[in-house]
């Protein structure tokens, strides 16, 4: 599967969230942006949450840890966590070489799917990482 | 903002290589070129160079230089030979830790004996400024903070030495560790010393500002038979804390006396007096103080600084003062202090991550140590 980074939504926090129509549900997938590993570099760690867990939109859902700091994961829409990509946790090297397809994080039923308006386009995105941010 | 930083000679060649810069110490410093933990490895196992011109160099000349070092420093400077290089520290009347310093003995080519003093960056004004009114009793002591004029490179690694023999002379490159010497790279001077900062062999060298980036460029033309790279604060950090050496403004500061934090080697009270060295005395017997540990902690999340430190049955018994992922061990490693009952190597405590606890075992001091 390749993802078109263009039809993602991201937040400013670098996560990126993949949405699709699934049996009359709203499934969103969400992972951390190329740019967010760059960044973390020597990663050690992935705190991941548990199937049914809630959060809000802009809650904090895991943490992903590297030498030098750890930094928090958030939902960027609001749902419940219906999937889990649990092999990330010993293998964090899949993030550094694929963080859109089997970098995947979590996949979650998105309890309003109006909420993705308010997430960075990808143009808007690419703006906000090239101001070094 | 980044305008109102001070930059070192070397401050260019960063930039160049896209090192991600950050402030330290009022300093725009490289913090890492590629990652830390490549660094930290080609440190460990080839040469880095590392840039710590922001390191304050402060010269002190005159007859009775040795005088006012001694009243300073918490440890004897009047029976160093020229060439002897110590580890010292610099206390208030209270005891308080004010900076962690290397004390050269030297001696110029004209044949003048002074002292160098090497400061933590963070605590340069603060140290200036605590020596400023004992000059006035030394008035035969020329001292000059040389930092501005000079460049500080260390060069760290299993082949630090071999990287160095082409560009220095014997005598520098076959000092014995804790020595230094004033000697020439190319017909310029430079100070060389076997010292550092990460637990591996190597020597740091002061030169000039104005000839840094060459002895830069040299040396990294002398290292490419070893692979050698430029290496940011981010290793740095990693490598002092695998080899169980404080940081100030973390294991170190001004509540904190030399035995709290495990420095009393670089204490001599017995026949001296130095100013803190009243404090000390009694703070050497006063058990309640907390002491420095190294911890080991289960899992891979790292104890970073501030993280609480309980004992079995539940109570706060103290605090992480840093903490990382040791690379060299791969697992999370951590410095802090804990009260004496506790210190003792073998002891479990728990560390509290975020919110959830990790086991912390007590460990004996380096975590790293070469071979």
């Amino acid at each position: 599967m390749n993802l078109n980074l263009e039809k993602l939504f991201y937040c400013p926090t670098h996560e990126w969230i993949s949405i699709e129509q699934v049996g009359g549900e709203t499934i969103g997938t969400v992972g951390i942006t190329s740019f967010a590993v760059e960044q973390l570099t020597d990663l050690v760690f992935m705190a991941l949450p548990k199937v049914g867990q809630t959060f809000a939109a802009g809650q904090e859902f895991g943490e992903v840890e590297s030498v030098k700091a750890v930094s928090p994961v958030y939902l960027p829409v609001a749902g419940e966590i219906i999937e889990v990509n649990t092999p990330l946790v010993d293998q964090l090297t899949i993030l550094n070489e694929d963080p859109y397809t089997k970098g995947w994080i979590v996949k979650i039923k998105v309890s309003d799917p109006s909420q993705t308006s308010a997430l960075l386009s990808y143009a808007d995105y690419q703006k906000q990482c090239s101001s070094g941010h | 903002m980044t305008t109102s930083l001070r930059t070192t000679p070397l401050h260019s060649w960063h930039v160049s290589q896209k090192a991600r810069m950050a402030e330290f110490a009022g300093y725009d410093m490289p913090i890492q070129y590629t990652t830390i933990v490549n660094e930290h490895q080609a440190t460990r196992e080839k040469v880095t160079l590392f840039d710590i011109s922001h390191m304050g160099r402060l010269r002190f000349e005159g007859t009775r230089a040795v005088e006012l070092l001694d009243h300073l420093l918490t440890r004897r400077v009047r029976d160093m030979q020229i060439g002897q290089i110590r580890y010292s520290l610099v206390t208030n009347v209270d005891g308080g830790i004010l900076d962690d310093v290397l004390v050269y003995c030297l001696e110029s080519p004209s044949g003048r004996n002074y002292f160098l003093l090497v400061v933590n960056a963070s605590n340069r004004d603060k140290i200036v400024k605590w020596i400023q009114p004992h000059l006035a009793d030394y008035p035969d002591v020329e001292f000059t903070d040389v930092t501005d004029m000079t460049a500080m490179i260390a060069v760290q690694g299993p082949k630090a030495i071999e990287t160095c023999t082409k560009l220095l002379p014997p005598s520098a490159t076959k000092l014995e560790y804790y020595n230094g010497k004033v000697t020439e790279q190319f017909g310029k001077p430079c100070i060389v010393s076997r010292t550092g900062y990460t637990g591996e062999d190597g020597l740091e060298l002061i030169v000039r500002a104005e000839d840094a980036n060459r002895v830069w460029e040299n040396l990294l033309l002398s290292g490419r038979q070893f692979d050698i790279q430029a290496a940011g604060l981010g290793a740095r950090d990693t490598l002092r804390l695998e080899a169980g050496m404080p940081l100030y403004g973390h294991e170190l500061d001004e509540q904190t006396d030399p035995y709290q934090a495990g420095l009393g080697f670089a204490v001599q009270l017995k026949d001296r007096t130095f100013i803190g060295s009243d404090a000390i005395r009694s703070r050497k017997a006063d058990g309640s103080l907390l002491v420095r540990v190294c911890l080991m902690i289960e899992g891979r999340r790292a104890a970073r600084e501030g993280s609480e430190l309980y004992d079995m049955d539940g109570h706060r018994v103290g605090r992480v003062s840093s903490g990382t992922f040791s690379p060299t061990l791969q697992t999370p490693i951590a410095m802090g202090f804990v009260p004496p009952a506790l210190a003792a190597v073998g002891t479990t405590l728990e560390a509290d991550i975020r919110g959830s606890r990790a086991a912390a075992r007590v460990v004996p001091l380096p975590f790293y140590k070469r071979k």
